[in-house]
């Protein structure tokens, strides 16, 4: 072999094979391609995707149901405040979850396997996979949450018609509120890969993300009301679930400014994930 | 080509990598070569740019390997820790790193059956052996058609026939002019397969040094002797030069002369023999040798090197 090497020149070989390869070059949007790849050929992808689907949809069916059989017993007051759009929404809040839960093993799913050191070393400026990742996961949370929330509302709708207290699609503001349902969503998602990205662990992130949506809201209401009520609905959970309602609710915010807090949110997690995933070593 | 210069990496107080100045040149065979624990795959990931170095630089054909457009034309990589989503079948973990590239389905296909994993190409990779996963781990190495291959403990986990397949395949790598960068543990592999050796102990350069080179050096002529006049055997050749050791009353290792004249001078002096056997020390012996120190003082502060070793071990699996 060390005689075999000595009769050729090493780098004119190499040059050749530089000028006959077919060019190679990474690219934002063949990193998006591989992320694709990567997302639709878990198994574990389709189950959360259904869980979400099912959770969503099934879970506001349920709640309009059981509204529709207990309405000719409910009290006066219950009827007066009672309201079809966030009924048949209701599985919404649990569809979060499933979601979430995707999110973050998107991205720790990588580290606990090892994939990781693949995924950098193919894309070693790191960013780009972190900004792919995101992409994907948005398109496919929305492709699947759209259909999901539209499914539960016109669903639920139809069963609450039984007693004739649903609500039309045309009425102001509810094609926004089913659309933001979807929103809310898929924020809540990239809002949990960021975590995800960020913690590294698949236990510490859905811990994490559980505990932002899910703990920390009955905590803060346990504080003075006057404090409560000026944090809550800055909450994740608070800001994403103004961006499904209509009307006028005290202590909440107009749908819009829900989705710009939740936004945000997202935002800042990416960003620091992002800064995170920079500096330190894979 | 690889270029190290007082490359350095610290986890905690412990320093991985310490200091070290090599570089591996294409056309050959490289042997990366050092006891477990001893830095190896740490330099590798500085290499890739997995971690950073505290201090010191390391460069592929000049450049930083962040900085390559196509990096994996550059660099095939094999790492020790499993690199791979244990969900996703061995076919969609190609394609995937392939796509970052634009690098076609054909190829991904091509290598499966350079490997050979076209039966179980559609199975999860979890499911996979060791050997199967070293494969497929090496068909990810050859993906871009790489000028440098980088692989870190090729062979475990591979049978026999694995090996003499990535030991063909390593020497046509280098004889078409690539740079072949290779880790292990075990002198007896890299005597076979290596051209150049770097040695290192506890993260520092022990030895750069051409194989060939190494064996001479090496390679002592000892003579095994066995005789029931072994004492006075020992009387008469003693001189200078020559060395003596015997481990069994009748049984002498003698350095410095050959069989014929040992046997000789035993002939001439009417001494019964009962074996005359030449040895040569043993490449293992030798790299045994040379790292001893290191191994040495980890035996007798075995509380910090496990933690250290465990501490690496978090890290590769975090």
């Amino acid at each position: 072999m060390s005689a075999l090497a000595s009769t050729i020149d090493p780098n004119s070989v190499s040059v050749q094979r530089r000028l006959t390869r077919p060019p190679a070059r990474v690219t934002q949007s063949r990193i998006f391609r591989s992320e694709w790849t990567k997302l639709h050929s878990l198994r574990s992808t389709r189950w959360a995707l259904l869980a979400t689907a099912v959770m969503t949809i099934g879970f506001g069916l349920l709640a309009s149901a059981v509204t529709v059989s207990r309405w000719s017993t409910m009290s006066a007051i219950d009827k007066a405040t009672f309201e079809p759009l966030n009924t048949s929404l209701l599985g919404v809040r649990f569809g979060v979850l499933a979601l979430g839960v995707l999110g973050v093993l998107l991205m720790t799913g990588e580290y606990t396997t090892g994939m990781i050191r693949s995924t950098m070393t193919a894309v070693p400026k790191r960013v780009p996979v972190l900004m792919a990742k995101a992409g994907v996961y948005a398109l496919v949370a929305l492709a699947i949450s759209i259909p999901a929330a539209f499914i539960a509302f016109f669903a639920g709708q139809a069963i609450l018609s039984g007693q004739h207290i649903q609500i039309a699609f045309s009425h102001a503001g509810v094609p926004g509120a089913v659309l933001g349902a979807a929103g809310y969503l898929t924020l809540v998602g990239l809002f949990a890969m960021g975590l995800g990205a960020l913690l590294r662990n698949t236990a510490g992130g859905i811990a994490t993300f559980a505990g932002i949506m899910f703990v920390v809201p009955p905590l803060i209401s346990i504080l003075p009301s006057s404090v409560a009520n000026s944090i809550d609905p800055y909450l994740p959970s608070s800001a994403g679930a103004a961006m499904m309602q209509i009307g006028n609710h005290a202590n909440t915010l107009s749908p819009g400014a829900g989705l710009a807090v939740l936004a945000a949110y997202v935002a800042v997690v990416i960003a620091a994930a992002a800064v995170a995933l920079r500096r330190r070593d894979v | 080509m690889i270029d190290a210069t007082n490359l350095t990496k610290r986890y905690g107080d412990k320093t991985a990598v310490d200091g070290l100045t090599f570089s591996v040149k294409p056309g050959i065979i490289t042997g990366f070569l050092g006891p477990n624990g001893s830095g190896k795959s740490t330099t590798m990931r500085l290499i890739l740019g997995l971690d950073a170095p505290d201090a010191g630089s390391v460069t592929v054909d000049g450049k930083s390997y962040r900085d390559f457009p196509a990096p994996l034309q550059e660099v095939g990589v094999l790492l020790e820790a499993r690199s791979v989503h244990t969900g996703r079948s061995a076919y969609h973990h190609l394609l995937a790193m392939a796509q970052t590239h634009g690098i076609g389905r054909s190829r991904v296909q091509e290598l499966i059956s350079l490997v050979g994993l076209d039966e179980v190409a559609h199975k999860r990779a979890g499911q996979f052996s060791l050997g199967m996963g070293q494969r497929l781990g090496i068909a990810a190495a050859l993906l871009g058609d790489p000028e440098v291959v980088i692989l870190d403990e090729p062979i475990n986990g591979l049978d026999p026939e694995g090996i003499r397949w990535i030991r063909d395949l390593l020497k046509s790598l280098a004889a078409e002019g690539r740079t072949v960068f290779l880790s292990s543990h075990l002198m007896s592999e890299m005597a076979l397969t290596a051209d150049h050796l770097i040695i290192i102990g506890r993260g520092r350069l022990i030895r750069d040094v051409g194989l060939s080179e190494f064996v001479n050096e090496w390679s002592r002529n000892v003579v095994r002797v066995r005789s029931p006049q072994a004492t006075q055997l020992r009387e008469v050749i003693l001189g200078p030069d020559i060395r003596v050791s015997s481990e069994e009353p009748s049984v002498l290792e003698v350095d410095g002369l050959t069989a014929e004249q040992i046997g000789r001078v035993a002939a001439s002096n009417g001494f019964e023999l009962h074996e005359l056997t030449p040895e040569k020390t043993s490449l293992e012996e030798a790299f045994m040798e040379l790292t001893r120190e290191e191994t040495e003082y980890r035996a007798s502060t075995p509380a910090t090197e496990d933690l250290a070793a465990a501490q690496q071990q978090e890290r590769i699996a975090a």
